[in-house]
């Protein structure tokens, strides 16, 4: 019989250690695909990193894909510090955008491009935190599991955004295509070595959510929150306004990647602009340990996958299903890694603690 | 730190065992030698879908064979009409030494047009769009009512319930004029006759286009047309016994027991030409509409399932119109609320078929 046992702490080399053998086996595995399919797996591989940092335009790519996924997950990280999995991102994401694209196509175009920025900001912040305060109000309040009421909120983000795109934002010079109108000059990020400047302010949110983590009282009670309620109980902290307060930053955050997505890229809004970034940010916010500097590491690492998928996809004529696959891979085995580090597989034995599965 | 450290040298590891066959095999990194153009095709489904991208894609193959080795093509599949998409796809292919880029889907017109304004050496040419320029951005289209009207006839001459279904993306303009060209054919040879038209809200959907279909069914149409991409409502039809014309290309194996004929594009009579020009330097930015005479656009051939006096009928329009004695929307014309919208007396140019915001008598639903 096959035991299954929960572990203590592991060894931080030990853990290097099974995820680096993850990673290697997800090559493997996926280079034997490729070569199912009639490729050549080194080649393929090759292509991917020479696909996204290959050239200065192929950088600027990668860090374009980088950006989102990288604001996102640090609201992300700050949820899931407290132990509140906060699965809304994608929805948090499409009401940011809602948010500054309110601003963006009711301001005058002579309003200053700076305060129109701050204002869509602002604006995109504030649906953002509102999208996961509803959610943790709930939770606060009731009780109700954070995890399903911030998917549903997606949903009803996307469908919103959905209505208003083929309904009463339809752009009426668009003769019955269901589009929005794009954005003035004045609601356009600005760019600076070739990116727009959304990579500036994902730096220094890096650096600010890495202060807000490990060096404010705030964070330090959402730190104990998600430990233990009782302790938190215990030294007095309101758990409720620890929550709210964590889940409108969170929810901030991933707003404000929303606004930077219409802004910057699309100029517009649109149903699909978070573009799935909501829900790969929860995987390299969990690769990335909640650490921001690390994240910031693992995001960049899935922005060289996404932009190398897309250079192999033109280069090599890999079908797009292709691509899909080698980072599906891949994840499988970098979160199937994750049972390893929490369990031990053992024979029968009698010293076995506590049975699991 | 020891994760990061993991990664790394996982990415270490990586990147020996790619230098290992760096040096001998092409990297696909330098654009192709020999080609003289690089032309980067960008379409909004996959190339297989028996429908729109496939008729693309076979447009291009046919572009690419007639010039043997001049031109060399890159493609980007399932890309859809937001900018980050769009503008990812293009960027990677002028990086990879693309000099043309073809954008086949109508929202990727703003997108096309901003990135013409970015790069000024390469030339951008969109599909169905009504945007240019004077230097690098040009569209192209087709007198797609010519075949839909053909196409009406044959579903007006076929339909015994007199209810015949359209499964169309979105009540825009260019849907409007097929759906009014359409329904003008199908009454043009039987009065009774009624379209009824669903729109599944995207270009692309190969299970909403099916559903849609099978509820046109349950509503008693016996013949259903479309303007979707795949053959989803050719093989709803087949399976309730119905008829159906397709749309964008011949997709008779699809649904053999259904397909009475369709409406299609002949891409490669457009990108032949235009490449050429390209070639020779002698290239504008234009706006091609192209017609059956030119044959760019057309009706396949009609399937055994029509029988031969409907053949002979259709036969006898076709080559009225492939003389350019028969223009479609000819007034007096009725909108669905009883509107004349075309006066007698009054035929539709280019330009005001292009401004069409309503759906003709004898069509059933919404233009907006």
């Amino acid at each position: 019989m096959i035991k299954i046992t929960k572990r203590a702490e592991l060894p931080k080399k030990q853990e290097a250690l099974i995820n680096s053998i993850a990673i290697f086996f997800s090559i493997v595995c996926a280079g034997l695909v490729i070569l199912i399919l009639g490729y050549n797996p080194v080649k393929v591989f090759q292509q991917i990193i020479v696909g996204a940092l290959g050239t200065e335009m192929r950088i600027q790519q990668t860090i374009v894909k980088a950006i989102p996924l990288l604001i996102t997950s640090l609201g992300i990280a700050i949820a899931f510090k407290m132990k509140f999995w906060n699965i809304g991102g994608e929805g948090q994401i499409i009401m940011g955008a809602f948010g500054a694209s309110l601003v963006a196509l009711n301001i005058p175009p002579t309003v200053p491009s700076v305060l129109t920025l701050l204002a869509m900001a602002g604006s995109a912040i504030i649906f953002g935190g509102l999208w996961a305060f509803i959610p943790a109000f709930f939770k606060a309040k009731m009780g109700t599991n954070e995890t399903i009421f911030t998917l549903m909120m997606n949903y009803i983000a996307i469908k919103w955004v959905t209505y208003l795109q083929y309904g009463p934002w339809k752009d009426p010079a668009s003769q019955g295509f269901p589009k929005i109108a794009n954005f003035k000059a004045n609601a356009i990020l600005p760019s600076l070595f070739g990116v727009h400047i959304g990579w500036i302010i994902a730096v220094v949110l890096v650096v600010l959510v890495y202060i807000f983590m490990n060096h404010t009282k705030k964070g330090f009670e959402i730190a104990v929150v998600g430990e233990s309620l009782e302790t938190a109980r215990y030294a007095g902290m309101n758990i409720n306004s620890v929550i709210i307060t964590a889940m409108l930053v969170s929810g901030g955050l991933c707003g404000l990647a929303g606004m930077i997505q219409a802004s910057a890229i699309e100029r517009t809004l649109t149903h699909a602009l978070s573009g799935g970034y909501g829900f790969t940010a929860i995987i390299t916010t969990w690769l990335g340990r909640l650490s921001p500097p690390l994240i910031m590491f693992v995001c960049f690492a899935f922005a060289v996958l996404i932009q190398g998928g897309a250079y192999l996809q033109i280069a090599m004529s890999v079908p797009a299903a292709v691509a899909d696959m080698i980072q599906g891979i891949i994840l499988f085995f970098v979160l199937g890694s994750e049972f390893f580090l929490l369990y031990k597989i053992g024979f029968d034995r009698k010293s076995v603690k506590k049975e699991v599965a | 730190m020891k994760k990061l450290l993991a990664l790394l040298l996982v990415l270490a590891l990586v990147a020996s065992s790619l230098a290992g066959c760096g040096g001998a095999e092409d990297t696909g990194d330098t654009p192709s030698g020999d080609a003289e153009l690089t032309v980067g095709f960008i379409y909004i489904g996959p190339k297989t879908d028996g429908g729109f991208s496939e008729a693309q894609d076979r447009g291009r193959q046919a572009m690419v064979e007639y010039f043997d080795g001049r031109v060399k093509t890159l493609e980007m599949e399932n890309v859809p009409e937001e900018k980050q998409a769009v503008e990812s796809a293009a960027i990677n292919m002028i990086d990879q030494g693309a000099k043309v880029i073809i954008g086949t889907s109508f929202g990727y017109m703003d997108t096309l047009e901003a990135l013409a304004e970015q790069y000024k050496d390469v030339i951008f040419l969109h599909f169905s769009g009504n945007k240019m320029n004077d230097t690098n951005f040009g569209n192209y289209f087709g007198a797609m009512e010519e075949p839909r009207y053909l196409a009406g006839m044959v579903a007006g001459m076929m339909t015994k319930t007199n209810k015949i279904g359209y499964v169309a993306a979105f009540p825009y303009t260019e849907l409007l004029i097929g759906i009014n060209a359409f329904t003008l054919g199908a009454r043009s040879v039987n009065p009774e006759a009624e379209v009824l038209v669903v729109y599944t809200n995207a270009w692309v959907d190969a299970a909403n286009e099916k559903a849609a279909a099978e509820a046109l069914l349950a509503q008693g149409c016996d013949v259903l047309e479309q303007h979707c991409d795949t053959t989803g409502p050719q093989i709803a039809a087949e399976a309730a016994g119905a008829y159906a014309i397709g749309y964008n290309m011949d997709s008779r194996e699809a649904a053999p027991g259904a397909f009475l004929t369709a409406p299609i594009w002949h891409h490669e009579a457009f990108y032949i030409e235009t490449i050429q020009k390209i070639l020779d330097g002698t290239w504008k930015p234009e706006s091609y509409y192209g017609t059956m005479a030119d044959g760019y656009v057309g009706l396949a051939e009609m399937s055994d399932l029509v029988p031969d006096d409907v053949k002979e009928a259709v036969k006898e329009v076709e080559a009225k119109i492939l003389a350019g004695e028969f223009p479609i929307f000819v007034g007096p014309i009725k909108d669905n609320q009883g509107n004349i919208v075309v006066p007698e007396g009054t035929t539709l140019d280019r330009a005001g078929i292009w401004s069409m915001d309503y759906l003709v008598e004898g069509a059933i639903g919404t233009s907006m």
